[in-house]
């Protein structure tokens, strides 16, 4: 009995090493990766990186502003839709979880999750950019709106229905109108939550290049019209990385290095904000 | 009666084909304080919940009979007006965990877009939280969250809330089943400070707490009004052999 206990004890001992062992190991790729593209992109990154258009090949210098504003104003855009739509979208599926059609559109919300964003990107191909004859970049908002919706409409969701019945009841009792539940309490109380979804789903997007390939598509000038092609930093990143000059690998890899710090940062700022803003029911 | 505030007429709720409050005649007076008791399941909380509208948010439920609020049947008047009429205070404290207590007691005009002045807004939190026997306790952290404050404030919150929007009436769910015996004192020693201004019903399944606030008693049992009387009448001499059982604890 004793020599029994001692070999079950050694197997607790074996089996939490390695749970240790995997939970340190799969921290590993990341820091790896972030390793090596710092390394790589650090000394790319001065002022004159950030507010130039890049260089023909030959010429020295170059930039990747044109990448950074069509980044931003394409993620803004896509924001733009995807937030009110997800939330609406998102309200509906807490309030009503037992409908049919709560039941059907959860459905299409999880596998639209799983649909290869090149897919959404061939869709929105074929619904804009061929009508018009043109690659714009109001085509890849589009295709990132629809990336971004299932997340937003997930968080919402999800932070929502947390919040207790008891909540909603005190301010019918109120008299308070439903509409005005909604946004008055419901929706402010679960504001955290829902915010750090529509961060993660930024964060989710911004690096996204296959939607775009065959929307946005790229522009090697600076352009803010949302009718023609725009460059984005996932984009620029493949392009100049697959090219055969050295000069734009190293503007690859100091984009690779902005993007990565952008995704970090909006991570981040997606923790802090749940602590932070967290409402303490 | 003139004095009437709230009658009940053949009143019915159902949930789906449940029939959980069954043909309801009750008439309660201005400035009384009712307490209604049953056992669990008995349907004293739907009964309430009809008086004001609450019932029908639960999908599948409905009800059929007139309440009369001041000779005015409230299922033809607008659900958010009678709502707003009719003061409710729930079983656990729900203050809005996003506003401050100053903003809870107003809430009832903050929500509803009503615009108030103010001077006039600190009017209404300082009455009505004094009203409430809150206002010592709170009067320098005004601007705290409410979820701050122990259960037994935070009920005291709600009702300032209730109180705040002027209601005739104010209808109480077994508001302290969540509170401590210290905190529950508190609140009971409230009823009768209200009872001056308010009309109350109070829903419990605590006889004793029946006993000690209310001036008549309703009965319920299985959905029915078994009886309905003056408290002490009905502890010291019920009519109905039902509610004897009940009191004596013959069943729960």
């Amino acid at each position: 009995m004793e020599a029994k206990i001692g070999f079950r004890n050694t197997k607790s001992v074996i089996f939490k090493g390695i749970v240790v062992f995997f939970a340190f190991v799969i921290t590993l790729p990341l820091i790896i990766v972030l390793i090596y593209i710092i390394k790589q992109g650090i000394t790319q990154v001065n002022w004159h990186f950030l507010t130039n258009v890049p260089a023909p090949v030959g010429e020295k210098g170059g930039g990747i502003l044109n990448a950074l504003w069509g980044s931003f104003l394409m993620v803004m855009v896509a924001a733009v839709v995807a937030i009110p739509v997800g939330m609406a979208a998102g309200i509906y599926l807490s309030e009503n979880p037992r409908t049919k059609l709560a039941y059907y559109s959860g459905l299409c919300v999880d596998i639209l999750q799983g649909v290869p964003s090149i897919v959404v990107g061939i869709v929105v191909y074929f619904w804009i950019v061929k009508p018009l004859g043109t690659f714009s970049a109001l085509s890849g908002s589009l295709a990132l709106a629809i990336m971004m919706l299932p997340i937003v409409i997930r968080s919402t969701e999800q932070t929502l229905r947390l919040l207790p019945d008891s909540l909603k009841e005190a301010a019918l009792s109120l008299g308070v109108p439903y509409h005005r539940v909604i946004l008055k309490v419901i929706v402010p109380c679960g504001f955290a939550g829902i915010l750090s979804g529509i961060t993660l789903s930024i964060a989710r997007v911004i690096g996204e290049t296959a939607p775009l390939l065959f929307t946005a598509f790229g522009n090697p000038y600076l352009s803010s019209s949302l009718t023609k092609p725009m460059e984005s930093l996932p984009h620029l990143i493949f392009t100049y990385a697959t090219s055969p000059y050295d000069d734009w690998h190293n503007l690859a890899w100091g984009a690779s290095f902005i993007l990565l710090m952008f995704v970090l940062i909006l991570n981040i700022v997606t923790k802090v904000i749940t602590r932070k803003w967290k409402i303490q029911l | 009666m003139e004095n009437t505030i709230v009658k009940a007429e053949n009143y019915n709720s159902y949930f789906g084909d449940n029939h959980v409050v069954k043909d309801v005649n009750i008439s309660i007076n201005k400035n009384e304080v009712i307490a209604v008791m049953g056992p669990s399941g008995c349907g004293k909380t739907t009964f309430l919940r009809g008086i004001n509208r609450m019932h029908e948010l639960i999908p599948g439920a409905t009800s059929k009979g007139k309440i009369l609020l001041d000779g005015q049947n409230v299922y033809d008047m607008n659900a958010i007006y009678v709502r707003a009429k009719i003061g409710m205070v729930f079983q656990r404290p729900n203050p809005f965990p996003n506003l401050s207590i100053y903003e809870n007691v107003v809430a009832g005009y903050l929500l509803n877009g009503i615009k108030v002045s103010k001077a006039d807004k600190d009017v209404i939190v300082e009455r009505s939280l004094t009203s409430a026997a809150l206002w010592k306790e709170v009067k320098d952290s005004l601007h705290k969250k409410g979820t701050f404050l122990s259960g037994g404030q935070q009920q005291r919150l709600c009702i300032a809330r209730a109180i705040a929007m002027q209601p005739e009436l104010i209808l109480f769910d077994e508001p302290t089943s969540a509170l401590d015996p210290i905190s529950t004192s508190s609140v009971e020693q409230l009823f009768h400070e209200l009872k001056a201004n308010y009309t109350l019903i109070i829903v419990t399944h605590n006889m004793q707490q029946a006993a000690r606030v209310s001036d008549r008693t309703a009965f319920f049992y299985m959905g029915e009004l078994v009886e309905f009387d003056d408290t002490k009448q009905m502890f010291t001499n019920p009519a109905d052999q039902r509610t004897q059982n009940y009191i004596t604890g013959r069943f729960s």
